[in-house]
């Protein structure tokens, strides 16, 4: 219990992705619903770095640069998308947006 | 327990709060704000692993940047009053909830609590201190990683393009 190992930030993370896919799944905010993706990308960014420093690969520290960089792209694309759905519907309700449902 | 326990402790149950109140929150600038502590806790997490660079970043690009954009929206849209009732109440909801749940507990029933990675990397015997530190990782990103790190320079300028042309009023 008082020394903190692998196991407790991968179970840290696994706890944090699982809050996430929970607020994809039962919210209908588009906002918070990208918010939640959010949460899912930086457990999974806890998840990297626990295992780059445990077993000793900078691969990994990389790769949570790399994803921060596509998590910014995301949202700033993402959030352009919900302010364009916004003006056609007045609403960011999940639910309204089913212009591509075939 | 030592400081660093102490820290992930305090940390670690902060971060579980803060995203719990994040997806549950029905008032969106008050997700956003609870979104920035958790951002918070994770930096503080990554310099408890040793990765102070990363834990900077952290800070800086999404308690930072990437907040700012979330809280602009929401305030652009005028969403900062619930509008309606906005959690999804089909059957799916609760499978939703207890495939969640469920998840995490088969994952602590297997021992995820105690696990030890076995596989060793090239960096092995380095000490965490040099390993997390930013000339180890500018030194990585500059020789074996510069072509992503370009790629990733060019999807940072599409996405830019791209949220403009999105975001533009019609004429």
């Amino acid at each position: 219990m008082s020394e903190i190992g692998v196991g407790h930030y991968l179970t840290l993370s696994a706890v944090l992705f699982t809050i996430g896919v929970i607020g994809v799944l039962t919210r209908k905010n588009a906002i918070i619903v990208f918010m939640a993706i959010e949460i899912m990308l930086n457990a999974a960014n806890l998840a990297f770095v626990t295992f780059a420093m445990s077993i000793g690969d900078l691969g990994g520290l990389v790769m949570v640069l790399f994803v921060i960089a596509v998590a910014a792209a995301e949202a700033a694309v993402g959030l352009a998308i919900i302010v364009a759905m916004y003006r056609h519907r007045e609403t960011v309700n999940v639910e309204a947006f089913t212009a591509m449902r075939g | 327990m030592t400081g660093v326990a102490i820290a992930f402790w305090v940390l670690a149950v902060v971060a579980v709060l803060c995203s719990l109140l994040v997806v549950t929150s029905r008032n969106p600038v008050a997700s956003v704000l609870y979104l920035v502590v958790t951002f918070f806790c994770l930096a503080g997490l990554f310099v408890t692993l040793h990765s102070h660079f990363l834990a900077a970043i952290q800070v800086i690009v999404y308690a930072g940047a990437i907040m700012v954009l979330f809280l602009f929206v929401v305030m652009l849209l005028n969403l900062g009053t619930p509008q309606w009732f906005d959690v999804a109440t089909t059957p799916l909801t609760a499978v939703a909830l207890v495939l969640g749940v469920g998840f995490v507990a088969a994952l602590a029933a297997a021992g995820l609590g105690d696990f030890e990675p076995s596989v060793v990397g090239p960096a092995a015997g380095v000490p965490p201190d040099v390993l997390g530190s930013t000339e180890a990782i500018a030194t990585a990103l500059y020789s074996a990683y510069y072509l992503p790190f370009l790629v990733t320079a060019l999807l940072l300028l599409v996405a830019m393009v791209g949220a403009v042309v999105l975001a533009r009023r019609e004429r």
